[in-house]
């Protein structure tokens, strides 16, 4: 960014790009307001990011490095009388915790052992057989030192230009694959860097329910012509030691090939049921869910389906909110496929880019790499007037908008501190292979032994998240320990490492990461001891859906800006009418807004062409 | 409030709106005017391409334009080399494709396509496959495109198999869809075609009739692939009993036997010298070459269906010329030849008898059930056991009611006939709407139970009082009935097919809501009517009953006709030969 000053005054002055964050920018701009968002970060989205495969390992060793604190700057002196300064904190480092990180393949491909197997075949070999490789790493406490060590080297590297790629002989993260003889391996590490820029891996695992505050935010607000969207085709379960798909949809229940047809029927008619609330369900409301399906005599294989991977509760979930949850899934489903949810092509990290493109578009003005250091508060008011940004330029403002982890923690409400724990795996196969190759699906993998249950999402090359011959797996849950400790067990039963010679065909890890992040879910936008005009956005939460954003996000904006519509659709473009040439409040917005809509979508363009068929749009409808 | 970006106002947009549509319709006009006057000139060019590629393009459903088009063609196909010809063609093929996204549904765009592609001299099928799965994906019941797959298909050859997967995939995608179902049903049959062996040995070949012609279960399916239909459509019907498609398609499967083409009976009359013929199916004897011998002496007879509204009928009767066969001392041997079947029957008239018959034994039940199926036993028998399943978790549902109800037909009719009836008033109640086709279905098995227990019994009466019918069918099966009870039913009337019962001698109909009597016309032996408490109110009505020579004996207590003037009077002049009148 040029290093002249930007504008001294905003309407809105956002700092972090998060996906409430993005909304709440969006939605001022839409209506007129002024707005200055920034991210400390080199990247867009926050921990909603989704990165390459070479800048997750940037970001990676950036964690690991993350002790080096910036020295904070005493900008006292542009004080002025009556007012206060509020140090805003450096970095949200407390966000990512316990990151772990293995490798199952090779570095090298194998082209010395056997010629013949080069990168061609890659896509040939069976799935099932995973390398017999040994875990480069297996002990997670002494290798997380050594992580860090080798993390520390490649930091001054990650610390250049943030945007640009990291070279692929960049320094592992991992400790190099060991002496043991690799047998046959498709995917080697090296191809895993040299191809990275084809995965976009993303920090949170969500998915949108196609009747979902977000989508219905997307299709209004417009925002959804910045993206594209794939549909997740099956909803799996993990049940007595094997994946099995849920029959959820009328033709997946038709077609599907462990039901009987009585239980065909009996499923069926509950579905239909549930979607009008009866006295039934009144009575049953605070009793267990569990308890009501148990009394409709499905039988167990439809109770597992329907608590597990329909409702998505627990056992002890009370009837009444199983059944909304029910029904939520319900009148999801059929909107744009077989399930309820849709996944944005390129990965998560683009639904909040999106918004931040909508903000540029009317009018708002971007910048990465650039914080605000401290907030200029009206001792009287108790309001912030202004804030001093990392490069000591006051900027006065009406309202301030700030991502949570930017708050200091002595100046937030104490929430009892949760984490969600998350594993990334690259895989050679699905979970359940089936008739096409391009799978999207969500596995609900449920309680056992007092561990959370799991959702994991298995995505596929179509998505453009990964490439060919490998899958994206993201494993989510509350954590109750470390993410290795609540998620291995799971990987370990549904995959095979690559070190044992899988017989039961399970799919190969080639490379996995594991790290707890903060559960954004307890974060309230007020009550903070913050001036009264300063509005605190969460993390994401452990929900599979986006409500929790983007209710917060609608309440913000309804704060700042009582009188106004959230988001209301944008015109088109033939519609605007321009001011002559003059310099006018809109067209410094407009060339600001290229700026802006290069920084956002500077990869995007490229992707656009990259781009195959079949996405869903999410405008035809009805 | 400053910054906001300024958008029209409705009225601008809607001014500008209408501009620019003022604009556009003007051109369009100018265009169409212009392919008119070309057309008028005979003028085959590049420009009226252009011209009508155009319209076509924002309105593709003018039919005119597209024929011009043709004409263009063609004309260029005389003029242009085999190349040029074909590159036009593909961009017509690129154009309609066009077309066709303005209009999915379009005839013209469609048909076009057809013609085109057909014309084209190396067409390009997988391509034109593609685009219809396409389509189809996008919209699954396009008839318009099915019909141009099906000629795709027709003309690329597609393999069967390939094309029944297709119709797995579409049915697996969402199975409502008749047009899958009907295509799996046409494709079948060919890929799956039944065992030459006739599935049913319970069925006897008839006697007297040569063996069937192949084509009889030309659309039959073999047993092994039938049983997998069975799982599928009853998954289907399982996941949505509410769906017909599937019900429809699960009443193919279990019902596709055809009735055989035969002569069923003849009948011959000393007395009126008169010989009646009928056929297993409604037939024109007039064209169908139906030809009488006696004693081995080809007769010249003409052939009458039992009512002039009917040309075809299965039923048909001729007149001998007098004194044939009235010699009571004369054994008489008849054949009827039916020369385009190829099949014939013989009645021998013996010495001293007045009548004679003969046909087959209609005791045999496959008569009805064949319409239903000719599926052995135990399949049907376990097809009902699921259907109850059904039924007892949706008690209500009316396809299953109506299934269940035609696996017991054709299991075994008499046997099921109470539960039948207490099926038909469930069904009566869950789908009011259709309660007089209820009753009207219902009628008809009660009758062919009725003829089925007049069978077993081997006499000529016909007796099905208080039975609730409300239309009367299978009378082509009465041809041999005297007597006929129908009362306390809620028939309205009797129909043209009434006169069937040629040798019918007493009439039972007390206690209807009969108001039309057409079908009492020319019954040669008829001479008891009872029609008390009927709905008959003109002398008109009646009028039918005049061609009756025997006609002696009639009730008409409880019909408005009684309160006309001079009823008594009017009545002695259209009826003379009767003598018992009950007013």
């Amino acid at each position: 960014m040029a290093a002249e000053d930007l504008p001294s005054e905003f309407d809105v002055v956002i700092l972090g790009t998060g996906l409430a964050e993005s909304v709440v920018a969006a939605a001022c701009s839409r209506v007129g307001q002024r707005v200055l968002h920034v991210d400390r970060r080199s990247y867009y989205a926050a921990n909603w990011a989704s990165f390459t495969f070479n800048a997750l390992l940037t970001w990676i060793q950036e964690i690991q490095a993350e002790s080096l604190s910036e020295e904070v700057q005493d900008r006292s002196s542009l004080v002025e009388e009556g007012e206060e300064l509020i140090y805003l904190s450096g970095s949200d480092s407390a966000s990512i915790s316990n990151l772990q990180v293995f490798c199952y393949v090779s570095e090298e491909a194998e082209e010395e052992e056997e010629p013949a197997n080069t990168t061609e075949e890659e896509e040939a070999g069976a799935a099932g057989e995973g390398a017999a490789k040994e875990p480069s790493e297996t002990e997670s406490a002494g290798s997380k030192e050594e992580e860090a060590g080798e993390a520390a080297e490649g930091d001054e590297q990650a610390a250049q230009e943030q945007g640009e790629e990291p070279k692929a002989d960049q320094p592992q993260p991992s400790a190099p694959p060991s002496q043991s003889e690799p047998t046959r391996k498709k995917i080697s590490y090296t191809q895993l860097v040299k191809e990275g820029r084809r995965f976009n891996i993303d920090l949170v695992s969500k998915l949108m329910y196609s009747r979902g505050s977000l989508v219905d935010l997307l299709i209004k607000s417009n925002v959804s012509r910045y993206a594209e969207f794939k549909n997740v085709t099956r909803i799996l379960t993990y049940r007595h030691g094997s994946v099995e798909q849920v029959p959820c949809s009328r033709a997946d229940v038709f077609a599907s090939r462990q039901l009987s047809v009585v239980e065909k029927r009996k499923l069926m008619r509950f579905l239909t049921s549930c979607v009008e609330e009866t006295e039934e369900h009144q009575a049953y409301n605070g009793r267990p869910y569990l308890e009501f399906l148990r009394e409709q005599q499905l039988g167990d294989n439809l109770q597992h389906f329907l608590l597990h991977s329909i409702a998505m509760v627990t056992e002890d979930t009370l009837t009444k909110v199983g059944l909304a949850s029910t029904r939520h899934f319900l009148r999801c489903l059929g909107r744009y496929g077989n399930t309820p949810f849709l996944f944005p092509v390129y990965g998560l990290g683009e639904i909040p880019q999106c918004f931040c493109r909508m903000s540029a578009v009317f009018g708002g003005i971007y910048c990465l790499r650039h914080s605000v250091s401290c907030l200029i508060v009206d001792k009287d008011s108790n309001r912030c007037k202004a804030v001093i940004d990392s490069r000591g330029q006051r900027i006065s403002c009406s309202h301030f908008v700030v991502e949570d982890g930017f708050v200091g923690a002595d100046r937030k409400v104490a929430t009892p501190t949760r984490l969600l724990s998350r594993a990334v795996l690259i895989t050679d196969a699905s979970v359940l292979p089936g008739d096409s190759e391009q799978q999207v699906s969500l596995v609900t993998v449920p309680p056992t032994d007092g561990r959370p249950a799991v959702n994991m999402v298995e995505l596929s090359p179509s998505t453009m998240t990964c490439i060919p011959g490998t899958y994206l797996v993201h494993l989510t849950c509350q954590s109750v320990g470390s993410a290795y400790e609540d998620l291995s067990p799971v990987v370990t039963r549904m995959f095979c490492m690559a070190e044992c010679q899988d017989e039961e065909n399970r799919p190969a890890v080639l490379w996995c990461l594991y790290f707890n992040m903060a559960d954004g879910s307890g974060v309230e936008p007020e009550g903070h001891d913050l001036p009264s005009n300063v509005y605190v956005c969460s993390g994401p939460d452990g929900a599979l859906g986006h409500e929790h954003a983007i209710k917060q996000a609608e309440s913000i904006f309804l704060k700042i800006l009582p009188e106004e519509e959230f988001c209301p659709p944008a015109p088109n473009p033939e519609d605007i009418i321009y001011d002559g040439e003059n310099t006018s409040p809109t067209s410094i917005g407009e060339e600001e807004e290229e700026e802006g809509l290069t920084a956002a979508g500077g990869e995007g363009e490229e992707k656009q062409q990259e781009q195959q068929e079949e996405e869903t749009s999410l405008q035809p409808e009805e | 409030m400053h910054g906001r970006v300024k958008i029209k106002t409705t009225a601008q947009q809607e001014e500008e709106k209408r501009k620019e549509r003022e604009k556009k319709l003007k051109i369009y006009v100018a265009a169409r005017d212009a392919c008119f006057s070309k057309r008028n000139e005979g003028i085959w060019d590049d420009e009226a391409l252009q011209l009508t590629q155009q319209l076509l393009s924002s309105n593709p459903d003018f039919a005119t334009l597209w024929n011009y088009r043709r004409e263009i063609l063609l004309h260029l196909e005389t003029v242009k080399d085999k190349d040029e010809v074909q590159k036009i063609y593909e961009a017509e093929l690129s154009f309609t494709e066009s077309c066709l996204k303005v209009n999915p549904k379009s005839y013209g765009s469609w048909h076009h396509r057809g013609w085109v592609s057909a014309r084209l001299p190396r067409p390009d099928w997988a391509r034109e496959l593609t685009l219809c799965d396409r389509c189809l994906s996008l919209d699954d019941r396009n008839f318009h495109c099915w019909d141009y797959r099906r000629m795709v298909v027709k003309m690329s050859g597609v393999p069967v198999d390939q094309e029944l997967a297709f119709t797995d995939r579409l049915i697996g995608s969402n199975f409502s869809n008749y047009s899958s179902w009907h295509y799996r049903s046409t494709l079948l049959p060919l890929l799956h075609p039944e065992s030459p062996e006739p599935p049913s040995p319970c069925r006897e070949p008839p006697q007297s009739s040569p063996p069937p012609s192949p084509q009889t279960h030309s659309h039959r399916v073999c047993e092994e692939q039938l049983l997998k239909e069975y799982e599928l459509v009853q998954n289907a019907f399982f996941t949505d009993p509410n769906d017909q498609s599937a019900w429809f398609y699960y009443r193919w499967l279990l019902g596709r036997a055809e009735r055989e083409e035969m002569i069923s009976c003849v009948y011959v009359n000393r007395e009126e010298e008169r010989v009646a013929v009928a056929f297993s199916r409604p037939v024109n004897a007039q064209s169908v070459g139906l030809f009488l011998v006696l004693d081995g002496q080809p007769q010249r007879v003409e052939w009458r269906s039992v009512h002039p509204c009917f040309k075809h009928s299965p039923v048909w009767i001729c007149s001998l010329p007098p004194g044939t066969i009235s010699d009571i001392t004369n054994e008489r041997n008849l054949t009827v030849h039916w020369t385009e079947k190829h099949t014939h029957r013989d009645c021998a008239l013996y010495t001293g008898r007045t009548e004679s018959w003969c046909r087959d034994s209609a005791t045999d039940q496959e008569l009805f059930r064949s319409e239903l199926s000719v599926e052995k036993t135990s399949v049907l028998q376990s097809e009902l056991q699921s259907v109850k399943q059904l039924q007892e978790l949706e008690p209500l549902n009316k396809w299953c009611l109506l299934t269940i109800i035609l696996l017991m037909r054709a299991l075994d009719p008499l046997g099921y006939e109470q539960e039948m009836l207490a099926h038909f008033r469930t069904l009566k109640e869950v789908d009011s709407m259709r309660s007089a086709y209820y009753s009207d279905l219902c009628s008809k098995f009660m009758i062919e139970n009725t003829i089925l227990k007049m069978e077993y019994a081997e006499v000529r009466v016909f007796s099905i009082s208080d039975k609730n019918l409300t239309t009367l069918c299978h009378l082509d099966q009465l041809l041999l009935v005297t007597h006929i009870n129908l009362s306390s039913n809620h028939l309205q009337r009797l129909p043209p097919q009434f006169a069937m019962l040629q040798c019918l001698e007493v009439l039972e109909a007390d206690n209807n809501a009969i108001e039309n009597l057409e079908g009492v016309y020319h019954l040669p032996k008829l001479e008891e009517v009872l029609l008390k408490n009927n709905k008959i109110s003109t002398l008109a009505d009646l009028q039918p009953l005049a061609s009756c020579p025997k006609l002696k004996r009639l009730d008409l207590r409880g019909n408005p006709v009684t309160q006309t003037a001079n009823v008594e009077s009017e009545l002695a002049e259209l009826l003379p030969s009767v003598t018992d009148l009950l007013l």
